[in-house]
């Protein structure tokens, strides 16, 4: 008698569910076991992580304000991830959009632009869309690997913000400063929750999510992508237009990631700062793969990611943690969601020895 | 010190870092696997490195336990890519981002901490040649075992049956295993030896290159050395060159400025990356036409 694994065709609603918040268990239980080696304080850690940001308004509100580049990138990425399309880049897409909206305010810093705001955010989401197109057309053109591109294109992405933070777009009075000018009022978008820095763009973030889910769940075009992620030959014969679906997966994932980075520097920043991304664009992986690359399960996971972050910002001061730690759960999170959720994906099957129910 | 003199005294120690772990990943995607988490493996071994060397004074175990806990650490990537076949990608940069979050956290006791470096000493009798002998034939001997471990590995994958099982592999893993090789197994151990070698490389920028600890230190070396891989079409001759040629480009950056050229330092940072994605439409392209 053996025993061996197989693969379910479909994985269960119910796992749907089960593995992220197994995944949160086994990171909270890894981290818990980790603090404590170091000699940290570990439920006060823990604490400070997981419940902290629930105990005022103002540092729930925080929490949705991270929360809007994550959601609004995720969603993005996950249309292209679930169509096979690894756009990796979310980050120097987000960057390059905060470039393209901060051009504006940046060279007319009175304001005296007529349609200023909108101006910038379509400016921000089409820059981002632009970026992501490059490593689309080098993929059905060449056939070069996106996930390199993409890669890539952020790290140059980094040196181009660096470039003009340090150069041209530095500004006069910042004493040095690798920033820019403040945005005039103009070029700032409004505030949501009155009292919070939480903007209309986390409106944006949750608007998107409602598109990506009619599209992916109920439109024939979110079908074809689905299919081209599970069923690549199925989709060629189905005469699915397979570098249509490059080009649709990455435009869409920077034209997200640009109108994160757009909303981030006409909101809470109110300038572009070197520090504009802080990661957004790699975390925002994270959360795709956490939410099951499906819409309503990003909304979630987004949330979750941005309660680590504002509990580590806490935890920082209250248990002494480093802000690496915010970076550790992340990671065990993620560890810990591939392990459980494709775990989940297979049976203990006991083998006859005729060797049925092999494949 | 001349300009000359400093990037020949100073290249080979910048682009080993780049080559150590670009070797390991070469050898990780010659089996048909791709792993991303080359900066936080490294980030990883450095860290280890670094605390060990300062507790203990001796340079040789810190090499030795990052090697060991870098390749360990590969084995989470392994497991989730090769044991339960999670996404490569995902499983890549996850490894990548604990790594990092881990190097930050071990190393928050010793920021801004020194050790003591290794000692440059040239080859005999090639050490007097004038110009080159005391800049670019003085090196430290990490320097010189990672010139004879490159050859090594040339011979091996391409001289050896080794090396013909790795690419048999990576180019057909159903032909491979139809044969009879052990395909995951195969796969494993080069995902554990790119580990080993991300750990080295760390080791060299953290205990040896600048022996002080700051976070961060890695600083994108990983996404370089990923980019070299790809530059150097996967040839150990020529991921040796790129790594040559990248870490002149980051040395020259330094002279660069110092002679005061108007050019944006951006640029310079910016070519591996440019030149990687050259490299790589080439390539693809070229493949493309075959068929």
């Amino acid at each position: 008698m053996r025993l061996r694994l197989v693969r379910r065709d479909t994985a269960s609603r119910m796992a749907m569910i089960a593995a992220p918040v197994a995944a949160l268990v086994l990171s909270c239980l890894a981290s818990l076991i980790l603090f404590a080696l170091l000699g940290k304080p570990a439920g006060a850690a823990l604490y400070a992580l997981l419940l902290k940001p629930f105990l005022t308004w103002y540092s729930f509100s925080e929490v949705l304000l991270k929360m809007t580049p994550l959601l609004l990138i995720a969603q993005g990425l996950a249309i292209g991830f679930r169509a096979n399309v690894f756009n990796i880049g979310a980050e120097g897409q987000f960057i390059i959009g905060a470039i393209c909206a901060s051009a504006l305010p940046v060279w007319y810093p009175d304001g005296a632009v007529p349609m200023m705001l909108p101006a910038m955010i379509v400016a921000g989401a089409l820059g981002g869309m632009a970026y992501a197109l490059i490593a689309a057309v080098l993929r059905t053109r060449f056939g070069a690997s996106e996930i390199l591109v993409t890669l890539m294109m952020s790290l140059i992405a980094v040196q181009i913000l660096n470039y003009l933070l340090l150069g041209p777009w530095k500004d006069p009075r910042g004493f040095n400063f690798p920033q820019s000018v403040m945005f005039p009022g103009n070029a700032l978008l409004p505030i949501l929750l009155p009292g919070t820095r939480t903007t209309i763009a986390f409106a944006f973030a949750l608007i998107a999510s409602a598109l990506a889910y009619l599209m992916m769940q109920h439109h024939f075009r979110g079908y074809q992508l689905r299919t081209a992620g599970l069923a690549p030959r199925a989709a060629g014969y189905a005469g699915f237009n397979a570098p249509g679906m490059v080009l649709l997966s990455l435009a869409l994932g920077g034209l997200a990631a640009g109108l994160a980075g757009a909303s981030e520097v006409a909101g809470p920043l109110g300038q572009l700062q070197r520090s504009v991304s802080s990661g957004y664009g790699y975390a925002a992986i994270i959360v795709a793969y956490l939410g099951g690359l499906n819409p309503i399960g990003i909304v979630a996971s987004s949330f979750l990611i941005s309660v680590i972050y504002i509990g580590g910002d806490s935890a920082t001061v209250s248990a002494a943690l480093p802000v690496a730690a915010v970076e550790v759960f992340q990671g065990f999170l993620l560890v810990f969601y591939l392990l459980t959720f494709t775990s989940i994906r297979y049976r203990i099957e006991v083998a006859s020895p005729q060797g049925s129910g092999a494949r | 010190m001349s300009a000359l003199e400093f990037l020949l005294a100073g290249t080979l120690a910048a682009a080993l870092p780049l080559l150590l772990a670009a070797l390991g990943e070469m050898v990780v995607e010659r089996t048909g696997v791709l792993n991303l988490g080359l900066e936080g493996m490294m980030a990883l071994g450095a860290v280890i490195a670094f605390i060990c060397v300062y507790h203990s004074g001796s340079h040789i175990l810190g090499f030795a336990v990052a090697a060991l806990v870098s390749a360990a650490f590969a084995m989470i990537f392994a497991g989730l890519v090769l044991g339960v076949r999670a996404n490569e990608v995902a499983a890549g940069l996850a490894i990548g981002v604990l790594g990092l979050g881990l190097s930050a956290l071990f190393g928050k006791t010793y920021e801004s901490q020194t050790i003591k470096g290794l000692p440059d000493f040239g080859l005999p009798l090639l050490s007097n040649i004038p110009v080159i002998g005391p800049t670019l034939l003085t090196q430290d001997l990490v320097v010189w075992l990672t010139i004879i471990g490159t050859v090594v590995l040339w011979y091996v994958l391409n001289k050896t049956k080794l090396g013909l099982i790795i690419t048999a592999v990576g180019e057909n893993s159903v032909a491979a295993r139809a044969i009879g090789y052990p395909v995951v197994a195969i796969r494993c151990a080069a995902v554990a030896f790119g580990g080993a070698m991300c750990g080295l490389a760390g080791a060299y920028a953290a205990t040896v290159y600048t022996p002080l600890w700051a976070d961060g230190m890695i600083a994108g070396r990983g996404w370089i050395a990923l980019a070299l891989v790809v530059f150097g079409t996967w040839q150990t001759g020529r991921v040796a060159f790129g790594a040559v040629l990248f870490g002149l480009l980051s040395i020259g950056q330094l002279s660069v400025q110092a002679m005061g050229v108007a050019l944006p330092s951006q640029l310079l940072s910016s070519l591996p990356y440019l030149a990687t994605i050259l490299m790589l439409v080439v390539i693809s392209r070229r493949r493309m036409s075959l068929g």
